[in-house]
């Protein structure tokens, strides 16, 4: 009962809901970029969200079944086929033995997530199967799959969960720049009246040189009024923190667990999938929010979340 | 939630007291516990011990919806589920509702003992391939190389944080006539057990990393290993003190760990 691995595509590694508890040693949280993608493939399969997903960057790879399986799809559309037939996010399929699935041609979206039904058979290490890639731990060894790879899995007769997917739960992709709301960051109020208006009116733009630890982005120039000496702190996924060089950098899934850089905002969570999804040379709009408004989209979000996951 | 006791808070902080403590959002689902805004060991214990304290509730399942307890320098970062909040405490913001929770967690933790401190000796060898810049050092402080060792092994230090990378240690302050700003380029590789020397801290690398500090020796010990329970030797709060070891001692160590 296992997954052969044919190509392993560009960077294609196992994540779940992240690392959590172990930050205090330094240990980053890691998980799913996409947290919703995530979830939601997992509940296509009747899994709870918490499940390992397989997380796919860009160009997926190509996978032959070995056993009978329940899979679902969600988040990017990375041109997914079954045999042939083609498989969208947001669906489920029942997989025969010797079945290939391939996924041929990036649609839109950076990030798609695999979920098995029954999950996929790896070793839990510190309470989490994500894979932290630069620190070579968890996972499937620590590291993105390659060619050869052989992935235990749970075989599974079941028939995939009736769900009724709400919209907005789905990734779609919208043309033009991509609105991400922010609070302020901590050092907010050392950054200069022009660079705070620049970072909330012009837009920025996603470089090349951007994973699963940080987005670089590229745009106005952001200084202080003056140069600040900042203690090692906390900083979380989304913090926005700008080094010296002015442009700044999002932390995403594999940040450190602490920092020095002047933080100029924060994401609101609610906005970190639509963030996972951006390719290089997307174009971002930020726009600023109150912490009771982030605060109240975010549960929304999750609470229709776990309505799903009550109602199968 | 509405019922915090205010009647114990009063009788256990004099009315006097100024309160050495704030709290800051760090985006929506993260509180920084803020206890000074420039370096002092008295801040970096505060962190340590309020840090201490929230693990120790989170162990007993009395921290409902927080996540990660992170000290650092002078904070003390929870990372919390605003989503946790929502369901056990309804009418309010989960903001509001976790300073709530905090500020009782600290106000609690004052009238606490402090826990005993955990004390570790770390061998470290301070000989030739193990202490690449050590000349530089003794040069940069104006000492002999077996000054700078004697300075570094004189006294037991505090762990101010782990941060950076998995399991590497903040370790300070030394003696101040071990000041000197880190390296002007940095190395692109520091080999694992490395330990760095800058502004009266050291550092451990507990992988092979990039660093900017100077490697004033190394030790045998390996500092983080993720599939041991727990994962790293050190936490913030406890103390090490360095040892001298020879290069046959560091040898004989290193086979003994693998």
């Amino acid at each position: 009962m296992t997954i052969k691995v044919i190509r392993p595509g560009l960077f294609s590694s196992f994540q779940d809901t992240g690392r959590v508890g172990f930050q205090h040693w330094g240990v980053p949280v890691s998980g799913a970029m996409d947290q919703d993608a995530h979830a939601l493939a997992n509940l296509l399969v009747g899994n709870p969200t918490t499940a390992a997903t397989l997380e796919m960057t860009i160009q997926g790879p190509v996978l032959c079944f070995q056993a009978k399986a329940l899979i679902g799809l969600a988040g990017a559309d990375l041109g997914a086929s079954l045999d042939g037939v083609a498989l969208k996010p947001g669906h489920a399929a029942c997989v025969r033995p010797g079945a290939v699935l391939r996924f041929e041609k990036p649609e839109y979206g950076a990030r798609a997530y695999l979920a098995v039904s029954g999950g996929y058979v790896l070793q839990p290490l510190m309470n989490s199967l994500s894979t932290y890639s630069r620190g070579g731990f968890g996972g499937l060894d620590g590291r993105a799959l390659k060619a050869g790879d052989v992935i235990p899995i749970c075989s599974s007769f079941a028939n995939p969960p009736r769900l009724n997917i709400p919209p907005g739960l789905l990734f779609t992709p919208r043309p033009g720049p991509v609105s991400i709301r922010v609070l302020h960051g901590r050092e907010w109020a050392q950054f200069s009246a022009s660079a705070q208006q620049d970072f909330l009116n012009e837009p920025y733009r996603l470089t090349a040189a951007s994973d699963r630890m940080g987005y670089r982005l590229e745009g106005p120039g952001l200084a202080l009024t003056q140069p600040a000496q900042l203690l090692s702190e906390s900083v979380t996924f989304g913090t926005v923190q700008v080094p010296a060089g002015g442009q700044p950098i999002v932390l995403m899934a594999d940040r450190q667990t602490t920092g020095g850089y002047p933080r100029i905002a924060q994401v609101a969570s609610v906005d970190l999938p639509a963030l996972a999804q951006l390719m290089p040379g997307d174009e971002i709009r930020f726009s600023l929010i109150d912490l009771p408004t982030a605060q109240q989209l975010l549960v929304a979000r999750l609470r229709r979340l776990e309505k799903l996951e009550a109602a199968h | 939630m509405s019922n915090v006791n205010c009647n114990v808070r009063d009788s256990r902080q004099p009315l006097h007291a100024a309160r050495a403590w704030r709290f800051e959002p760090c985006g929506d689902s993260c509180i920084v516990v803020v206890f000074a805004t420039v370096f002092s060991a008295e801040a970096n214990r505060r962190a340590v011990a309020f840090s201490a304290a929230l693990h120790d509730l989170q162990a007993r399942g009395l921290l409902s919806g927080v996540t990660d307890v992170i000290p650092a320098m002078v904070s003390v970062g929870v990372h919390y589920s605003p989503y946790a909040c929502a369901t056990l405490y309804p009418e309010w913001l989960p903001y509001d509702a976790m300073v709530e929770v905090l500020e009782s967690a600290l106000t609690q933790q004052q009238s606490l003992p402090r826990a005993p401190v955990k004390r570790l000796e770390i061998p470290v060898c301070y000989e030739a391939d193990c202490a690449p810049d050590l000349a530089d050092i003794a040069q940069a402080c104006g000492m002999t190389p077996h000054e700078v060792i004697a300075a570094h092994t004189a006294q037991w230090v505090d762990v101010l944080m782990v941060g950076f990378a998995p399991g590497h240690p903040y370790i300070g302050m030394h003696d101040p006539s071990l000041s000197l700003a880190r390296r002007a380029v940095p190395r692109t590789l520091v080999k694992q057990g490395s330990v760095g020397l800058a502004n009266c801290q050291s550092v451990i690398y507990p992988s092979d990393l990039p660093g900017g500090w100077h490697i004033v020796g190394r030790t045998p010990w390996a500092m983080f290993s993720p599939a041991n329970q727990p994962p790293c030797r050190l936490t913030g709060g406890d103390q090490v003190r360095f040892v001298a070891i020879t290069a046959r001692e560091f040898a004989h160590l290193a086979r003994a760990q693998s």
